[in-house]
């Protein structure tokens, strides 16, 4: 080649690979973007601070609140309901999404009904689980577990069914049994993938905590947004916001984390 | 009839051997495709009959129609035909890993009726597990097999040597070139000791210089192990540099039109393909596939 690329065509290259220093600055000049508009507009009392808290002033709250222990308190609360309800979750929808999608005969049935309760609203179902589970922690597990499940087992479904049939007959000119073929073949083909699936729908888990802290919840971020409301404790809002993302990033940190450790020959 | 003698008599296999030739004889005066297996008749090791393929319904699309072959212990065979032809549904028949229309395949004088590792095979996409390294890739048959950790070891380590990847034994199949991935799933089917060894087009994805690297280094392994190859491909030159004997087969529907000894003594080397023996046998085949490809048209 003649000429040498210069950095804006790399950039502006498709698929194209940048250093790893140019990526990280351009992340965090994306969050001092996203803070510094915040701060301009709070600070610069463009919106009222009624509406808009300083950043000062939720950090602050956050302070305040981890100096008495409650905002520990009530991210640990939020963190097991989301944690268990998404682990209950995936250990069912795992194994039987691979099911779903190795055998017809197990989509067959299963598939035209969990299409249809895929798209009910979580939220009509809070009512029903307060009638048949009670008002403890069981019931706001629940509700994360119906909206994450469902849509779990349709994607692992997926993940299986996508595995090469040449793998599968591979394996059984080498010997593999149709009844291993799953667990021998497809769960290791299909895991990068599950890992995958099981990353974006912990996300999804996170987004309901809110409508599972909606009813008779005592404690947790969601709840303690909910009671802010209220009293216009805008800046507590903001806070159980931001924790609630961060726990987020940090959830799927770990995941991207133990994919590479799990499955480190899958790109 | 064939079947009701084969199932009588194949409590001895010597006996039912004798008995399988003389059926497919009878039921197949014809049949081109016998002769030179029954040359050396000492031992049969795959013996296709009658095998008709037919997709879908009565009308479906005819795939292969009637085609009868064997293959004798110890040879290796070739089968070429244009794209299309069925030449690579036949060897997925003959792996188990679908069912012919009607028809028999035997391996030796067991009837085939599902996948099992007697029947090792090398597909033409890459098929190594990713999830294993090379060393466990190859590992994988003897491990099901049940094999103590000890010979799976030995096993692995005399094929790694033998495809010249003992280096790579570590490296996941992500890490490898094609040509390596191949040759990794050459040493994974061998290290199985199948009785015969399918291989469908397995160097059609690769370069033509890798190609030629990986026929040499096939026939070097193939020369030491002796095995019963059944090797599907549409070039030429690889059938005739491999093969003890060519069958080409029609356009669709499949069936075996001709039959070519390649009387090529062995050790062959590359340049084999330079000689008028080589060129000879060469034109014979071209005229033979031209003629399905102008019918086509």
């Amino acid at each position: 080649m003649a000429q040498r690329r210069t950095a804006w065509t790399r950039l502006t290259t498709p698929f194209a690979n940048i250093p790893a220093t140019t990526a990280t600055t351009l992340a965090l000049a994306m969050w001092i973007a996203v803070i510094g508009g915040w701060a301009l507009l709070s600070y610069g009392r463009v919106v009222p601070n009624m509406f808009l808290p300083t950043p000062g002033t939720v950090l602050q709250t956050a302070y305040r609140m981890s100096l008495d222990g409650s905002l520990f308190y009530h991210t640990f609360t939020s963190a097991k309901v989301v944690i268990l309800g998404f682990i209950v979750s995936s250990l069912i929808a795992v194994p039987l999404g691979l099911w779903m999608g190795t055998y017809r005969a197990v989509q067959a049935p299963l598939e035209p009904l969990v299409n249809f309760i895929r798209y009910l609203p979580v939220t009509s179902f809070v009512p029903l689980f307060i009638l048949w589970i009670g008002i403890g922690i069981e019931q706001r597990i629940a509700v994360i577990f119906f909206g994450t499940f469902f849509q779990q087992l349709v994607m692992i479904s997926d993940c299986a069914r996508s595995v090469s049939r040449d793998l599968v007959n591979a394996s059984y000119t080498l010997g593999t049994k149709r009844s291993e073929a799953v667990w021998h073949v497809i769960f290791p083909a299909a895991l990068p993938a599950i890992l995958d699936t099981l990353r974006v729908t912990m996300g999804w888990a996170w987004t309901y905590l809110v409508v599972a802290e909606l009813v008779a919840a005592s404690s947790g971020l969601g709840y303690i947004s909910l009671k802010a409301m209220r009293g216009f404790q805008v800046d507590v809002i903001f806070m159980a916001i931001a924790a609630i993302g961060l726990l987020g990033l940090i959830t799927d940190t770990a995941f991207r984390i133990l994919r590479a450790r799990v499955a480190p020959w899958a790109p | 009839m064939g079947t009701l003698i084969m199932n009588a008599s194949s409590q001895t296999a010597a006996g039912s051997r004798v008995v399988m030739t003389e059926t497919i004889k009878a039921n197949n005066p014809d049949g081109i495709a016998h002769a030179a297996g029954d040359q050396r008749s000492a031992g049969t090791t795959m013996a296709i009959e009658d095998v008709t393929l037919r997709y879908g319904d009565a009308n479906g699309v005819l795939a292969l129609d009637d085609v009868s072959l064997k293959v004798a212990k110890n040879e290796f065979c070739v089968i070429v035909g244009p794209s299309g032809c069925g030449k690579s549904s036949l060897l997925y028949l003959a792996a188990g890993l679908n069912d012919a229309t009607s028809g028999s395949i035997r391996v030796d004088g067991r009837e085939v009726i599902e996948p099992g590792p007697d029947r090792g095979m090398v597909f033409q996409s890459y098929t190594l597990f990713p999830w294993l390294t090379v060393r466990a890739n190859i590992e994988y048959g003897p491990k099901r097999k049940g094999l103590p950790a000890e010979q799976r070891k030995q096993i692995v380590d005399q094929y790694l040597d033998e495809v010249g990847l003992a280096p790579f034994a570590d490296h996941y199949p992500a890490q490898l070139s094609g040509g390596m991935k191949q040759r990794v799933a050459i040493a994974r089917a061998l290290a199985n000791d199948p009785a015969v060894l399918l291989m469908d087009e397995p160097f059609g994805a690769l370069d033509s210089q890798t190609r030629g690297t990986m026929q040499k280094l096939l026939l070097r392994v193939w020369e030491r192990q002796q095995k019963t190859v059944l090797f599907v491909t549409h070039d030429i030159d690889e059938a005739l540099v491999l093969g003890d004997r060519v069958l080409v087969m029609t356009a669709r529907p499949g069936k075996i039109k001709a039959e070519i000894k390649v009387d090529i003594p062995r050790p062959r080397s590359m340049d084999v393909i330079l000689e008028p023996d080589f060129i000879a046998l060469k034109r014979r085949i071209l005229g033979l596939l031209h003629d399905e490809i102008d019918e086509d048209h």
